[in-house]
């Protein structure tokens, strides 16, 4: 917490600190001079890294204002006090956003790379600000987390509503840019595929916004539309950035809409083996397991019970040549028994479930499949009652036979002469 | 010639050398065993069934119960079921405590494994140096959790009890002086000409026998089975750390001796590195509710124990207990390879087969 009330301060300093040097530069550049100079110093200044990014970042800004100002003079009163402020604004922001940023690096190395990137995009002037500005913005708000949500919005509309056309083309591109960057900087992280759908995502709603920049003509409607877009798209970058941030788990937004599992290309292949060889009436249903760690998990009819885990283990496409688990459960309408198998040779692990009647409990052993399944089926039978067929030596192997019930029936009652 | 005729010997359940209540009926002729019967369920507790009726943060204590060598996995397994199911985020702080936790764990026990074994096959100075260090080790779990053995340290959603004040530098301390111990325990014991001919080819077992008889842990990596769900089913932050999986061919007691030494080297890796990284500050228990309920459904997961994979299966119907709770318990599975191990063999050898199998009792009978 008192991480974020740090980063408050410093954006409000940074804001006061940023205004007066967006205000000098401004007047600079209205002299002619800011070209040459400007350059320069930004050079020196990046070198001194973080800090001197935020500079040159707001210098770029400004430049970009008054680029824009040039071209949408009609549109501008020329109240030079507004514009000034305005520009002070963005450079506040700006600056904001690169010390956000710099704390970012301090907690991540991998990002060593960006104030020489910084320093470039402050060269390339407006667009290329523009985008540093929103990854900048991306990255604090990952950081931020929901706060930082709350703000934004709000703070965007405004912004949106004095830049107007050009800003919100400025910020569709770096929206797509600042995915770009983050993918690279978390090149490590493993989940990919998310990433793309993010990226996909991000430049759908760059497009959009185009669209709707293209679209804009000048009246109040326009503007408040492209601001709408403009916020929506920051938003949209915002939330990407912090998915990414949230990085290597796969529970992100993009994962949290139900991709399929990464196991279901291997419960499709097992069902269409095992319907190609055996038929299509051996499994009762099949299905991920999604609380189990998406484990593959097939139900077989229980005629086909034996077929079907003798199938397992010895088709070469499957080999589940190892028995990991096995149990009975009493679910009160049907017993059941689970065998966790697992393959070896594919890496890869199945559930293995059938169905008991539960007044009649038996079912065919696997113990001639896999002698691991001995004591395991031994237990299963002391504790729940249920029969398997084909077990060269089926005892009740904790209790002792003189034991009255199976204790893990549902409706098991205790005896006991005692009491 | 004289006449033979076979006898029938009774060795435990009350025997020193069986680690707990378990009971051998060996049929033998002469001092040959001609078939042997394990009869297991002295210390039966119904863990399972009195699951029933507990919330979950009831059982974990039943859990320290059943392997109680290395109850800091056991503890594990099961809040990792319920967390997997629930699926949390642990906090960065607490899974450094769990994996360190585990790992001194993994070391006690193998400890207590190595003096007690070599204690049955007739050296007793080396028990007396392994349970010097595992003392060592114990007295830190207890400094953490309040327990010797029963540590009852962990919980959905994080660990009870952060470190305390110099704790870890405790067990950074501990890494280069076990190491140390370590060298004199191969000094002592692995090149003795007595004990390579008490170990070498007894129990022997081949890959695809380890693997049908659903054997975990060293006694299947005895094998030349690179296998440890540490690395290869990662869970918890283990993919954090750089370690070797410890693999040996033989598939006999003298390799499984190996395996486990070398786990023990490799348990110090990951606690040298996790030292290193425990994060200075942060939470030891992620936002759980006051009441923890399992989303409708059945899980299962496995873990890497010191002996071998422990699973822990739940089937919930929503409710704050479990309808259905299981676990797999890797000596459980490991044991029932014994009689077939002992068929044939001279009576000799018995203890030195069981002992290289590494049951805990407590875990065999659930």
């Amino acid at each position: 917490m008192s991480g974020e009330k740090d980063l408050e301060q410093l954006k409000k300093e940074a804001a006061a600190k940023a205004k007066a040097a967006a205000l000098a530069k401004m007047k600079a550049k209205e002299q002619g001079e800011a070209k040459e100079e400007s350059p320069a110093e930004d050079m020196d200044i990046a070198k001194q890294k973080a800090a001197a990014a935020a500079k040159a970042k707001a210098a770029a800004l400004a430049k970009m204002k008054a680029k824009e100002q040039n071209e949408a003079k009609e549109e501008s009163p020329a109240e030079d006090m507004d514009i000034a402020k305005q520009k002070a604004a963005a450079a506040a922001k700006a600056k904001a956003a690169a010390l956000a940023k710099m704390k970012a690096k301090e907690q991540s190395e991998a990002k060593e790379e960006s104030p020489a990137e910084d320093m470039d995009i402050a060269k390339q002037k407006a667009a290329a600000a523009a985008k540093a500005k929103a990854a900048a913005l991306a990255k604090m708000k990952a950081k931020e987390q929901g706060e930082a949500k709350e703000e934004s919005p709000a703070e965007d509309m405004d912004i949106a509503k004095q830049k107007a056309a050009a800003a919100a083309k400025a910020k569709a591109a770096a929206a797509a840019k600042a995915k770009a960057a983050a993918q690279a900087k978390q090149a490590g992280g493993d989940d990919e595929k998310a990433k793309a759908i993010a990226a996909a995502k991000a430049k759908a709603a760059a497009k959009a916004k185009l669209a709707a920049s293209g679209k804009a003509g000048g009246s109040g409607d326009d503007e408040k539309a492209k601001a709408i877009a403009a916020a929506k798209a920051k938003a949209a970058a915002a939330a990407a950035a912090k998915a990414k941030a949230a990085g290597s788990k796969a529970d992100t937004e993009p994962a949290a809409e139900k991709a399929p599992s990464v196991n279901q290309p291997y419960l499709d292949k097992y069902v269409k083996v095992i319907e190609e060889n055996l038929g299509a009436d051996v499994l009762e249903e099949y299905y991920i397991n999604d609380l189990s760690k998406d484990v593959p998990t097939l139900v077989a009819k229980a005629e086909s019970y034996f077929k079907l885990a003798e199938f397992l283990k010895y088709n070469e496409q499957l080999g589940f040549d190892y028995l990991s688990e096995l149990h009975g459960t009493d679910f009160e309408t049907h017993m059941e028994v689970y065998a966790h198998l697992y393959s070896y040779k594919k890496r890869q692990s199945v559930a293995l479930k059938v169905k008991i009647d539960r007044d009649k409990p038996e079912i065919d052993s696997l113990q001639p499949l896999w002698a691991g399944a001995d004591w395991p089926e031994c237990e299963t039978y002391d504790l729940l009652g249920i029969q398997f067929k084909g077990h060269p030596n089926l005892y009740r192997i904790m209790l002792g036979e003189d034991w009255i019930g199976h204790p893990l029936r549902k409706d098991y009652e205790p005896y006991d002469v005692e009491v | 010639m004289l006449r033979t005729e076979e006898m029938l010997l009774n060795v435990g359940p009350q025997h020193p050398s069986t680690h707990g209540v378990f009971r051998l009926v060996l049929k033998i002729d002469g001092e040959i065993i001609k078939e042997a019967k394990p009869v297991i369920g002295y210390l039966h507790r119904g863990t399972e069934k009195l699951a029933e009726d507990l919330q979950y943060t009831q059982i974990i204590p039943y859990t320290d119960r059943m392997d109680y060598l290395a109850a800091m996995t056991n503890n594990y397994i099961l809040v990792h079921a319920v967390e997997t199911m629930m699926d949390l985020k642990i906090p960065d702080r607490a899974e450094y405590l769990r994996v360190i936790t585990m790992e001194l764990g993994r070391i006690a026990s193998h400890l207590v494994w190595w003096g007690t074994y070599l204690l049955d096959i007739g050296a007793t100075s080396p028990f007396l140096y392994a349970f010097r260090e595992r003392e060592m080790i114990i007295n830190m779990l207890n400094e953490i959790s309040g327990g010797r053995l029963t540590f009852n340290y962990m919980r959905v959603g994080g660990v009870k009890w952060d470190a305390p004040e110099g704790w870890i530098d405790k067990v950074r301390e501990f890494v280069p002086y076990m190491r140390e111990q370590l060298k004199g325990y191969h000094q002592l014991v692995t090149g003795n000409e007595i004990f390579m001919n008490r170990v070498k080819g007894v129990g022997k077992y081949t890959k695809e026998e380890a693997l049908n008889y659903s054997l975990s842990g060293a006694n299947l990596r005895c094998t030349g089975v690179k296998w440890d769900l540490r690395k290869d089913e990662p869970y918890s932050i283990y993919d954090r750390f750089d370690f070797d999986v410890a693999v040996q061919d033989g598939g006999d007691a003298w390799a499984r001796y190996h395996v486990r030494m070398k786990e023990i080297e490799e348990s110090l890796k990951i606690l040298e590195q996790a030292v290193e990284q425990f994060p200075s500050e942060g939470d030891i228990l992620a936002k759980v509710p006051k009441i923890i309920k399992a989303p409708k459904g059945e899980a299962f997961v496995r873990i890497e124990s010191p002996r071998g994979e422990i699973g822990c299966y739940i089937a919930s119907d929503g409710k704050k207990e479990p309808y259905r709770l299981k676990f797999r318990r890797p000596s459980f599975y490991n044991l029932q390879i014994l009689p077939k191990l002992l068929e044939g063999e001279n009576i000799a050898n018995l203890i030195a087969i069981l002992g290289a199998i590494d049951i805990v009792l407590g875990e065999v009978d659930g």
